[in-house]
Order: structure tokens, then C-alpha cells, then sequence
């Protein structure tokens, strides 16, 4: 702080409490309402917790809403970790093979093969959302874990993210390696990967947020609700046409569909933090 | 492009390394999206018995089309309104807690918890707070006298839709902001304390200058998102509606396809959204060799 002003100082705390309350509010009214009866919670929303939680918990985990079509709440994150994980875990190794080739082998093709990569940053989902479907359906992989990931697993972010990192590394090392007779792949296991690793985990914190959250992928790859994600399935239930919404039963939902990428950013805010920004460099 | 002085020797290990990434691109990316490039000059009957290639006529139908005109204002404002406030309150919030030293990182943890949220979910959230019959804000808004229902109004919907995405994108916003002012050397902002310089006037002279890099970068990552991430929000609660009042681009796209089944027209949408991305993505690299000549 440059100069003491204990009003000024006040009103920072003031606005930064009030901030983080405005934040944490709509997510401790779901939580409260997910504590309820439905009858409690149609009567206008409670503002403390009931005693409900367990129930109503162990109900869209254990059975599901059948009436808004929602297969058991467990079969969906089960769905939602293997896409997430699958997601990640595919992005990290294809990118870090393919930064390992651009970056330490001349090759015919190499700009070719970079440019390939780099017009993906341009392409989201959102905009060639039919015919990556079609493909995807021509290819019988509609309603499996492979549709699921697959196709989403191409990332020029990661790719240059490690072309970045690989750059930083000594020349020395690659010499030394050679000198020492290591071939291309043992000097990529002994000596790249264990140096990387701080940047393949703050990577793999991000990059498990962006599985977890897709959202409009798996609308259009599922419609067998075994293959449901709950960030998918939560919107099935809360639009269950006609029927009146079971408020209470969807806040569970929600507060279980965001409950697993919070903890992961707050556990590791550290490598979250360095990761976003590295990303976006 | 840089390489490595020292480099490897193989003949066909580079090939093979690089060769899953690639493979999925072709597939996944550049073969869809060239298929939309394609079909957007073309034009199927009502039975998709027939093909015919229509030129721009796609295109021009469409620039035709008061929903989709219409379709565009909405996207533009809505970008507008989720980019000005997401980033004006990341920007009041970074700029307190910058200025208390001993617990910025207390604060840093309890603002940036909402990115993890998906936008769908965060959406549900704002749903239900402000559902006319059983949501807390709806209730509130009554005791002032508005009668909120957004499923009737599309101003409330619009709203909605705006709360929703702004509150989970300031966390992003509020992380850029903060590292910007933190790396702002504090000998600067003390030398103005000293001749005599309040808050306000350091922060308009010295802090909001050395920020302005941060703050272009986010106004191109703010609008990308609201362009294209908020297709959840909209989708898991006002499906576009009432009306066409919260159709957004991304929505309509995803719409005219999967229900509508106008294929032509979709393309033809898939194509203008990514001559934006492109657009976008361009400015954006423009930004970044700027910052590296600095």
C-alpha cells in the first residue's frame, strides 16, 4: 500500500467481501435448496439448509429423475470424469509428441504440419457444429467414449504451449544427450518429461475444466442417456417439458456437476492460475 | 520458424510423432470445415432428394433475413454487455485487491472459484434464482415493484442470459487484471504518491496505461467467449426465447441444423462465424508481437 487511508481501506475490504458474497450467493441458494422437500422449496426458496440433503443427495445419485428422463446422477459423472480425463490426458500426449517432433527434428513438411495445427486454434466446435457431427456419425462413434473425446482432443494451445517450453530448454542437454549416446525417445523421457512436468501439470489442471465443461459436444454425440454428462444432463431436467421442474432434485445436480472442477481449482489454485496465464500467452 | 541448433536425425520417428495430432485435425477440423464451406453454396429440397449448387445465394438469403439481422444485433450487444461488465467489475475488484497487500490472495481465492463452473450450470443457477414464481431475485424485483418473467419478456430473458455469463467470466477477467497490476513496479505509483497524487489520479495516469495491453487482450477473449462459449446458458435455459430474443448466433447455428434442418443455411452461418474466429484470432496475435516489441 502506497499511503495509509484507513477509510479507503475500509471500503476496498467492504467491496471485495461484498464481491466474493455476490459470488458464492446463487451457489449457497442451489445448495440450500438442494436440502429441501419439493413443497418447501415451491412455497418460495429457503434461506437456511434443511434437512433433506441426504435424501435428496442419495436419490439423484442413486435412481435419477426418471420423470425428466435423467438416468441415475452416478452413471453421469462417471461419464463426465472419463470424458474429462480422456480429454486431458489425449491433448497432453498428442501435443507433447507432436512439440517434441516440430521442435528437435528437421523434416520435410515441418511448416506444413505446424500451419495443420495452428488452424485449429480457428476452428472451434461452435462453428462447423453439423458436418464434424456427420463425420463423427459416419464414423459409428456416436454414443461412445471415443465420440465423446476424440474429436475434441486436437489442441494447437497445448502444442504451442510445449513448442514454448521445449524452446527455453538448454542446447547443452540435447548435446549432452547425444554425446552420451541417447537416442531421440530417451533423451524425450529421461530428460524432457521430467523437466516439463511442472508445465504438464498446471496444463492438466485447465484442461480438465475445459473437458468437465463441454457442454455442446456431448448434446449433439449422446442420445443414449447412459452416455449422458451431468453438465449436459442437468439442462434434460430442467426443461422436462411439461411437468413442473423438481427444483430441488436439479440444484443437487448442479451443485454436483460443479463441485468437482471447483475443488480442483481451489486445491490447486497455484498451477491453475500459472496455467491459465501460460495458456493465453 | 525457430528450431533448435542441435536437432535429432530419423527418418521416419518425426512423421510418426506427429502424425495423431495431425490425423485428428484432418478429421475432426479441417474436413468439417471444409465440408461447411462446401455446403454453404449449396442448397437441398425439402426431401434431400436433390442438391443443387446455389453460388451466394445462401448468403445473401440470409443478409435478407430480418432473424437473422436480427440475430446479429443480439449477439453484438449481448458481447457488449457481457464484456463491459464482466471486465468492469474483474477491474473495481482487482484494483481493492491490489491495494491490500497482506491478503490478495485470500480474495484471489474467493473470486476466481466461479471459472470452474460451466456456463450451462452457472445458467441453471441464475434460472432458478430468478424463476417468476419460486426465485429469490423474481421475489425481490417484486417488492421494488418490477414484475419479472422471463418467459414472457425478452428484455428479462436478455438480462438473464447477461448475469449469468458476466458472473462466471469475471474470475477470468479478475486474474488477468490482478497479475497486470501487480506487475506494475510500485516505485511508479509511490514517486506519484509523493508528489502528491491520490488513488484516482494514479490510477488513471499511471496504473489504467500500463494495464491497456491487458485490458485490449481481454476485450478479444471476452467477446470469443461471448460469441461462441455462452451457446450453454442460452441453451440450457432461454432455448433463444421468448421469441427470438436471446437467439444468439452460436444458438441459431445449432438450431437451423439440428432442428430446423436447413442445411444450406447453417453452413452458411458455420462460414461467417468463422471468418469472426479468424478475425478475432488475428487481432489477437497482432496484440501478442505487439507485446513482444516491448
Amino acid at each position: 500500500m502506497v499511503e495509509r487511508r484507513p477509510f479507503l481501506t475500509f471500503i476496498q475490504h467492504a467491496v471485495l467481501i461484498l464481491g466474493a458474497a455476490m459470488f458464492v450467493f446463487p451457489i449457497y441458494l442451489a445448495f440450500v435448496a438442494s436440502t429441501h422437500t419439493a413443497a418447501e422449496v415451491s412455497g418460495g426458496v429457503p434461506l437456511l439448509p434443511g434437512a433433506e440433503m441426504i435424501r435428496n443427495y442419495s436419490l439423484v445419485l442413486g435412481e435419477g429423475i426418471s420423470a425428466a428422463g435423467a438416468p441415475p446422477l452416478w452413471i453421469m459423472l462417471m461419464n463426465s470424469t472419463i470424458m474429462a480425463l480422456s480429454i486431458t490426458i489425449g491433448k497432453i500426449v498428442i501435443s507433447l509428441l507432436s512439440a517434441f517432433a516440430v521442435v528437435y527434428f528437421k523434416f520435410p513438411f515441418r511448416m506444413l504440419a505446424f500451419w495443420t495445427i495452428f488452424v485449429t486454434l480457428m476452428l472451434p466446435v461452435e462453428v462447423r457444429i453439423l458436418p464434424t457431427f456427420e463425420v463423427v456419425a459416419q464414423l459409428g462413434m456416436l454414443n461412445s467414449y471415443a465420440g465423446l473425446s476424440i474429436p475434441l482432443i486436437a489442441s494447437a494451445t497445448a502444442t504451442f504451449l510445449f513448442r514454448q517450453f521445449f524452446m527455453t530448454v538448454p542446447d547443452q542437454l540435447t548435446e549432452a544427450a547425444r554425446i552420451d549416446g541417447a537416442g531421440p525417445m530417451k533423451f524425450f523421457r529421461d530428460i524432457l518429461l521430467p523437466l516439463s512436468r511442472t508445465n504438464l501439470a498446471a496444463l492438466f489442471v485447465i484442461l480438465f475444466i475445459y473437458g468437465w465443461n463441454q457442454y455442446l459436444w456431448p448434446l449433439l454425440v449422446t442420445t443414449d442417456e447412459s452416455y449422458y454428462t451431468i453438465v449436459m444432463g442437468i439442462q434434460r431436467m430442467a426443461n422436462a417439458g411439461e411437468e413442473t421442474p423438481q427444483w430441488h432434485l436439479i440444484m443437487a445436480t448442479a451443485i454436483l456437476a460443479l463441485l468437482p472442477p471447483v475443488v480442483v481449482i481451489l486445491a490447486m489454485q497455484r498451477l491453475f492460475v500459472r496455467g491459465l496465464v501460460e495458456v493465453e500467452k | 520458424m525457430r528450431t533448435k541448433t542441435v536437432t535429432f536425425r530419423h527418418k521416419w520417428l518425426p512423421y510418426a510423432l506427429i502424425a495423431p495430432q495431425i490425423v485428428i485435425t484432418l478429421i475432426f477440423f479441417i474436413w468439417p470445415a471444409s465440408q461447411a464451406l462446401y455446403q454453404s453454396v449449396l442448397r437441398q429440397d425439402a426431401f434431400g432428394l436433390r442438391t443443387d449448387f446455389v453460388g451466394m445465394a445462401n448468403f445473401v438469403r440470409l443478409f435478407a433475413d430480418d432473424n437473422y439481422i436480427n440475430s446479429f444485433v443480439t449477439t453484438i450487444s449481448f458481447s457488449a454487455m457481457v464484456a463491459g461488465f464482466s471486465m468492469g467489475i474483474a477491474l473495481i475488484m482487482a484494483i481493492m485487491a491490489d491495494r491490500v497487500i497482506r491478503r490478495a490472495m485470500v480474495y484471489r481465492t474467493l473470486l476466481i472459484w466461479p471459472y470452474a463452473v460451466a456456463p450451462a450450470v452457472a445458467g441453471v443457477l441464475w434460472w432458478f434464482l430468478f424463476n417468476p414464481t419460486i426465485g429469490i431475485a423474481a421475489y425481490a424485483l417484486d417488492g421494488l415493484g418490477y414484475d419479472w418473467n422471463h418467459y414472457r419478456d425478452g428484455g428479462d430473458a436478455m438480462t438473464l442470459i447477461v448475469v449469468a455469463s458476466t458472473w462466471r467470466q469475471v474470475s477470468y477477467n479478475f486474474l488477468f487484471f490482478l497479475a497486470g497490476l501487480q506487475a506494475i513496479p510500485r516505485s511508479l505509483t509511490e514517486a506519484a504518491a509523493i508528489d502528491g497524487a491520490g488513488p484516482v489520479k494514479r490510477f488513471v495516469t499511471i496504473q489504467l496505461p500500463l494495464l491497456s495491453p491487458t485490458v485490449f487482450f481481454l476485450i478479444v477473449v471476452n467477446v470469443v467467449y461471448a460469441f461462441f462459449e455462452t451457446f450453454g446458458v442460452v441453451h440450457a435455459t432461454t432455448s433463444g426465447g421468448p421469441g427470438q430474443a436471446t437467439n444468439i448466433l452460436v444458438y441459431k447455428v445449432w438450431r437451423d441444423a439440428f432442428e430446423g434442418l436447413n442445411l444450406g443455411s447453417s453452413a452458411a452461418q458455420s462460414v461467417i462465424l468463422m471468418v469472426l474466429v479468424i478475425a478475432l484470432t488475428a487481432i489477437q496475435f497482432r496484440y501478442i508481437e505487439r507485446k513482444v516489441e516491448y
